[in-house]
């Protein structure tokens, strides 16, 4: 017995925590490489709806974003609160998304051009009316396919 | 003039800290996530051939009104029962020379589902949440009967093909494979799904 009382004699000696800056770096640099930043700060209310039936948007760099919805509380002194479409930073017209979609596609390198997706970020409360005029404008300068970008959910939740 | 013993050690100790702060700006900061959506081709601006003659009975036309009430062949369906409704008309096979279709082969309905349109009309005025829970729903008729013949044949699922063939990182010679075989459940049910103009009334 008297063997065993010898080792715990002492106090627990302490956990050494000269490793912990390591641990904590590795974690740093995890998160630093996949984080993604905003690219663009929403001017619009954009509470998409749900669906199930959904496919993922692989590849980042062949997408086109349009957002669409009521602009915000600070912007709907100016802008009123009927939907408005956002192109990059700026509100815009149902008419500029045919332009906004050629400059886009001439910034991307040239075998992407062909095969871009547009994705649409639409606000569930909109009306069908800038969704059609955005789908003519599209369908105009021939950028025919589309994502309708929802959340990942029962789709019935939609219809309150 | 004295040396001294090299420069001082500087004190590492507050590391930790430093790394931890930036570590805690970074966990609030991410959101790891892909978008996803419902993926649909528009129609090209100029009709292919206009002079296309398309029976009646191979259309099932949806319409969606601005209070969001559903019109399916012109009479009232609820949401729920929509998918229902959708894969009965698909899956019909009236005119026999579909061999995998279980639907009631009736006359009255679709031939076959190669030949089936479903035409997509909505108001104005309807709310987009609205549209795109009929999508869904449209889409989901498509994936069910696509899974049940995707099952019949490969005993897997369709959406699982595609989903792994359109992931980036499956293997090249394993995708030859599954692209043949996303292909040939698509050509047993097409997806011919037209969103037409919005109705003017």
């Amino acid at each position: 017995m008297s063997k065993f009382n010898k080792k715990k004699s002492g106090e627990l000696p302490p956990v050494s925590t000269a490793s912990l800056p390591d641990i904590v770096f590795m974690l740093l640099f995890f998160f630093m490489t996949v984080t993604v930043m905003k690219d663009s700060t929403l001017n619009v209310e954009n509470n998409l709806p749900n669906a199930d039936q959904i496919k993922k948007l692989e590849k980042k760099d062949r997408v086109i974003y349009i957002y669409a919805g009521k602009p915000t509380r600070e912007y709907q002194k100016q802008f009123g609160t009927e939907t408005k479409i956002q192109l990059n930073d700026k509100f815009a017209n149902a008419t500029d998304v045919g332009d906004y979609i050629l400059e886009e596609r001439g910034k991307k390198a040239q075998e992407l051009q062909n095969v871009l997706t547009t994705s649409l970020k639409i606000d569930k409360n909109s009306n069908m009316g800038i969704v059609q005029d955005i789908k003519l404008e599209l369908r105009k300068v021939n950028a025919l396919k589309v994502n309708y970008t929802t959340y990942e959910g029962n789709a019935f939740l939609n219809l309150q | 003039m004295a040396r001294r013993g090299g420069a001082p050690e500087v004190n590492a100790g507050s590391m930790a800290d430093i790394a931890f702060l930036l570590l805690i700006f970074f966990l609030v900061t991410t959101t790891i996530e892909t978008d996803a959506g419902l993926d649909r081709m528009l129609p090209p601006i100029e009709p292919p051939d206009s002079d296309v003659v398309i029976k009646e009975k191979n259309i099932f036309m949806v319409n969606v009104n601005k209070e969001g009430k559903i019109f399916a062949d012109d009479q009232i369906v609820s949401i729920e029962d929509l998918r229902e409704r959708a894969i009965a008309f698909l899956d019909n096979g009236g005119d026999g020379t579909c061999n995998y279709c279980k639907g009631a082969k009736n006359t009255a309905s679709s031939d076959n589902p190669t030949k089936a349109i479903i035409s997509l009309k909505n108001d104005r005025e309807t709310k987009y949440g609205v549209y795109i829970t009929v999508q869904n729903e449209i889409v989901g008729a498509y994936n069910e009967l696509r899974n049940r013949e995707a099952q019949r044949l490969y005993k897997q699922d369709f959406t699982d093909l595609e989903a792994a063939y359109l992931n980036p990182e499956t293997d090249e010679s394993l995708k030859d494979e599954l692209k043949e075989k996303v292909k040939t459940i698509q050509d047993l049910f097409p997806q011919k799904f037209s969103e037409a103009e919005t109705s003017k009334n």
